[in-house]
């Protein structure tokens, strides 16, 4: 076999555009730190687990979403395989919900923007609040009484704002292609952003206790096993004095 | 379009939705169900026990090899 | 993020690491909620209700579709007086002081309620000379003679309405053969309407109207606004709702049909609408949806609002969900 190099040859680093993305990218997240395979310690709790739960929720959300696009939008009406399917979209919605609340109730206790946490809470919150309309789209594009109803009630609430003059519940198509194409655009992209921040910053470290000892680095493990560094704090541990934030 | 009934449940929930009345709060049961569920969640996920301990402890004794 | 405040000393965590296989558990967590999904489905399934159809309106409650066509042709219904974005009215045009962006947005999905859902519907019906005449009679009157017509053909069935909303005897001026569901209004002076109406009835009944209203102006259409705003107008959909729990004062935007849960997320929203002064107000919508909007932002901002984001550590939740690490510390 020969010794010749199957990689391309580098263009001059200061011009390509790629090599800079590429560079950023590994720098922001080398491989340990956008998949560890080891936590910090104090991951102990089941209150952890809400966050995947909200992302395994999307994932049946979508995949039972996609069963309902690829048959159309009356086959759920139509056939109990299609009421099958969209009883699991509906059921994966309610717990996508009930989950995802869950997970923001255990971060706020933890203020879990701390250390330099803070777009990690903004692009969670912002995926709640388009999960909202990603949901409302879903009903109004139900084509049973529930849709009539809610898409002629809540147009006065879209009217009312001058958002109804270019988002019109009452119009099915519009409201569909919301519904299966460009919200969920939206959710998976700030979920993404949400998780990639999460894995670029850490799981946020337990408040420190009055007049404790933050725990050194005694035995902590060296970099290759995946111990990501916060982007703000002191370099160094020290004994700590009480925390205020 | 023939629409197909809530075929096959084993718990048939297609009549009017019971309501919990509370001065001017008014909740169908279902709704009620789900908040009191995700309360409950909250407080065992918080309190129940996580598993690997042992795991921890030995990363804490033994210097955190994974 | 320097946002935070300097007084911020969360320090990067420099302690231990255990195991923790992050693939795994996403597909323990897929494998769990798909679990949970199938086995609600196969207890609960889930709610179709089938939609209302202006023929069943006509059916159901023909008093009710004959005063909501009046009120259409006399430009008095709902939707003839609601405003932006449907024409240019101010029925249910909402503002908030100085800010009127429902009328900023203009008209942006025009709908003539006399034209498209009286005239229009009926110049489709064929080889009916009686009718073909009434509607040139109607077409060629001043706009005066019209409203005229249209009015004395629409009182009746409004007082007709109140004194069956109101249970008390219905005047005489309207009759209702409950067979056919034919309403006829016993009145003089409306001209070629009553003719015209007649027959909006009979379409109606037959199943062309929502058709009609649908594919008004393109054979392939997505777009249900006028025939949903056309039954929004009447009753049907509000009975309907009120025996489901949907209405407004019901929490109804948080509900679904039967006795399914519904969309427990909107507590909040849904309860600014049972409060003074946005219950009784005009504006509810448009005040609630900034109080919404304010909330939003401070939700989202929740890190960097004092007080707010002190309440985790004045309130130690925190203690217990991380007590296994604390219990280390204090060992250690």
């Amino acid at each position: 076999m020969s010794a010749a190099s199957t990689t391309p040859p580098s263009t001059p680093r200061s011009k390509s555009w790629t090599v800079k993305v590429r560079e950023k990218g590994v720098e922001a997240l080398p491989p340990e730190r956008l998949l560890p395979d080891g936590q910090p310690t104090y991951v102990a709790s089941w209150i952890y687990v809400f966050g995947v739960a909200s992302i395994a929720s999307l994932i049946v959300i979508i995949a039972s979403g996609t069963i309902l696009a690829l048959k159309g939008p009356a086959w759920w009406h139509e056939t109990s395989v299609g009421h099958f399917f969209n009883s699991i979209h509906m059921w994966s919605v309610e717990l996508f919900f009930f989950v995802m609340v869950v997970h923001l109730w255990g971060k706020y206790w933890m203020a879990s923007w701390r250390g330099g946490r803070g777009r990690v809470w903004v692009t969670g919150a912002i995926t709640f609040l388009v999960a909202v309309p990603a949901a409302l789209t879903g009903y109004v594009s139900q084509q049973n009484f529930d849709a009539q109803w809610i898409s002629t009630q809540a147009k006065d609430a879209m009217n009312s704002v001058g958002v109804g003059a270019f988002f019109n519940l009452t119009n099915f198509g519009q409201m569909y292609s919301y519904h299966i194409l460009l919200l969920p655009i939206a959710v998976v992209a700030l979920v993404s952003v949400h998780v990639l921040l999460v894995r670029r910053n850490g799981v946020v470290p337990p408040f420190e206790l009055e007049q404790r000892v933050a725990l050194t680095s005694a035995g902590a493990p060296p970099e290759p096993n995946g111990s990501p560094q916060a982007p703000t704090g002191g370099g160094v541990p020290r004994a700590a004095t009480g925390e205020q934030s | 379009m023939g629409f197909v009934d809530a075929m096959g449940a084993v718990f048939n929930l297609d009549h009017p939705a019971h309501t919990v009345d509370w001065n001017f709060i008014h909740l169908s049961v279902a709704n009620v169900v789900v908040i009191g569920l995700m309360l409950i969640v909250f407080v065992l996920a918080i309190l129940l026990p996580f598993p690997g301990a042992a795991a921890r402890d030995a990363a804490r004794r033994g210097g955190g090899a994974s | 993020m320097s946002l935070v405040g300097p007084k911020d000393r969360t320090k990067p965590w420099k302690g231990p690491y255990a195991p923790y296989d992050l693939v795994k558990e996403l597909c323990i967590a897929v494998g769990v909620i798909a679990l949970l999904a199938v086995l609600l489905t196969v207890l609960l399934s889930s709610p179709d209700d089938p939609p209302s159809t202006i023929a069943q309106w006509s059916h159901e409650l023909p008093a009710d579709f004959a005063t909501t066509a009046a009120k259409e042709l006399n430009g008095t219904s709902d939707t003839a007086e609601y405003g932006p974005p449907y024409n240019h009215s101010s029925g249910s045009v909402q503002h908030f002081i100085f800010l009127h962006p429902q009328r900023w947005l203009g008209v942006s999905h025009p709908i003539d309620t006399a034209e498209d859902y009286v005239v229009k519907p009926l110049e489709t019906v064929p080889n009916d000379p009686v009718l073909q005449s009434a509607l040139a009679e109607y077409k060629a009157a001043p706009e005066t003679q019209k409203k005229e017509w249209s009015e004395a053909y629409a009182k009746p069935l409004e007082e007709y309405s109140e004194a069956v909303e109101e249970k008390k005897a219905p005047p005489a001026t309207v009759s209702v053969d409950t067979t056919t569901g034919a309403v006829t209004v016993h009145t003089s002076g409306a001209g070629p309407v009553p003719t015209m109406m007649a027959s909006l009835q009979s379409l109606a009944q037959s199943g062309g109207l929502e058709g009609g209203l649908v594919s008004s102006s393109a054979f392939f259409q997505t777009d249900y606004t006028k025939p949903l705003l056309f039954m929004a107008d009447g009753g049907l959909l509000a009975e309907r709702a009120e025996g489901q729990h949907l209405l407004g004062e019901q929490w109804g935007l948080m509900n679904e049909t039967g006795s399914y849960p519904g969309q427990p997320w909107l507590w909040l929203y849904a309860l600014w609408y049972q409060v003074e002064p946005m219950k009784e107000s005009p504006n509810a919508d448009i005040q609630v949806l900034l109080i919404m909007g304010l909330l939003s932002v401070a939700f989202i901002s929740i890190p960097f609002i004092p007080v707010i984001n002190r309440i985790p550590r004045w309130i130690p939740i925190y203690k217990l969900i991380w007590r296994e690490h604390y219990r280390e510390i204090s060992g250690a």
